[in-house]
């Protein structure tokens, strides 16, 4: 049987904000999800992911929209592909615009995911949505206080070494919470790793 | 046996770097993309159903009324959501948005002086039904102009996105309307490969137009089908 042609993908655009993050932008209708992934009492750590999407020229990017996807804190998803069932209240989903913040940073409450699979270092998966990406971007956020399992991690191997620290957020020792930045580069000498999904 | 995508069909799909859409060449990964391995991390994703839904979220010609109409051609969009093998995709969130009949979107970065429409916000979502069926009712968006290059305009369209089963699965397009003359002039579009711009061009449905009410658009997609693997 031949297969249907995949629908091409087209640029988000920039004006996304009043149907996919309405009430981060304050427009008035219901967001289906935001910035914090966390509801009610969620077992798990709470942590914080920052970053801001930076252009070939090393311009902040105002207009991006980032979205994560992750594992609880036990390494489970909340779909019915992961046999092992999810932590109740966690569905592992944010989405957010980087055209709030003063400093244009997408910021992200929510706790640190378990190993998924055993092999698999804790990550976050992120897409990269922006004006200009006619086709979105797929990266991974992996946690610099994982030097271990990020070691034994296959995706991690299967990437050039000299390029690993672009999917690596680096903890912030002097904040009180557990704070972790990392910058997405769409080009230039750090070039995030973007993945074939 | 485990459950996993077929691979993206990069045949079908826009380029990262297209010079005549500026906004790419600064913005474009230069890198090539690294292969990865579907895991679970890969073969889940968001799940956002009916309880998602308000009850006017599919009906852009009321779900943001302030005590009038919103003004323009109403019309219907609907068709079905599949994937590459033809499987009907049920219960899967659609979410859109688009500019008003006049060419002007709500978004406070939009300055076309062109009127906004204080009973159109331009935004909704549906979820499929167990055939994969969506279906919006709207207003006819507006082409508009745009700063890529002299005389830039977008051909009318209506944004699309779509999660489908999986993280690999998905999906943000645009949806344009038939014989619109701007479409040949205009990068987004003609940034897809030639043999595949045609997928994203509703097609005009006397089945799908209410009489005295809107004329009906059909539009489907095509979302990247499951494959059996071995597990490792």
């Amino acid at each position: 049987m031949s297969k249907l042609r995949q629908t091409p993908s087209q640029t988000v655009g920039p004006f996304f904000a009043y149907a996919l993050t309405p009430e981060q932008y304050g427009y008035d209708f219901t967001s289906i999800a935001g910035g914090s992934l966390i509801e009610g009492d969620v077992p798990g750590q709470r942590i914080r992911i920052e970053g801001r999407v930076l252009d070939g020229k090393g311009e902040v990017v105002p207009d991006a929209m980032i979205e994560i996807w992750q594992a609880d804190g036990e390494g489970r998803y909340a779909h019915s592909a992961d046999p092992r069932g999810s932590n109740i209240g966690f569905r592992g989903f944010g989405r957010m615009g980087t055209g709030t913040d003063p400093q244009s940073r997408f910021i992200f409450d929510t706790i640190k995911p378990g190993s998924v699979d055993g092999a698999q270092a804790p990550h976050i998966n992120v897409v990269v949505f922006m004006r200009g990406l006619l086709l979105h971007a797929f990266t991974r956020i992996y946690f610099s206080d994982e030097a271990a399992a990020n070691a034994r991690d296959p995706v991690l191997a299967s990437v050039p070494a000299e390029r690993r620290n672009t999917l690596i957020a680096v903890r912030d020792e002097k904040s009180a919470g557990a704070v972790y930045r990392l910058d997405i580069h769409m080009q230039g000498p750090n070039e995030t790793v973007f993945f074939d999904v | 046996m485990t459950e996993t995508y077929a691979p993206r069909d990069w045949s079908s799909q826009p380029p990262y770097l297209h010079p005549d859409y500026k906004s790419t060449v600064l913005r474009a990964p230069t890198k090539p993309l690294i292969p990865i391995r579907q895991s679970l991390s890969e073969i889940t994703g968001p799940v956002y159903g009916h309880e998602s839904l308000g009850n006017l979220d599919a009906d852009l010609t009321r779900n943001a009324i302030k005590g009038g109409e919103p003004i323009g051609e109403r019309i219907v969009v609907t068709g079905r959501v599949l994937d590459e093998n033809g499987r009907p995709q049920p219960n899967m969130l659609i979410e859109i948005w688009q500019a008003n009949a006049a060419g002007r979107y709500v978004h406070v970065v939009d300055q076309h002086p062109a009127p906004l429409d204080p009973n159109f916000l331009g935004g909704g979502r549906c979820v499929t039904d167990s055939e994969g069926r969506y279906k919006f009712t709207t207003i006819k968006p507006g082409a508009y102009p745009w700063g890529n290059h002299d005389n830039a305009w977008r051909p009318a369209h209506i944004h699309f996105s779509l999660f489908g089963p999986s993280l690999s699965t998905r999906l943000v397009t645009q949806m344009y309307f038939p014989g619109d003359p701007l479409l040949a002039f205009d990068p987004i579009y003609m940034g897809t490969p030639a043999d595949c711009r045609e997928l994203l061009i509703s097609r005009f449905m006397l089945e799908h137009t209410q009489p005295s009410f809107a004329l009906g658009y059909e539009f489907d997609f095509v979302l990247r089908g499951r494959r059996q693997t071995p597990v490792e």
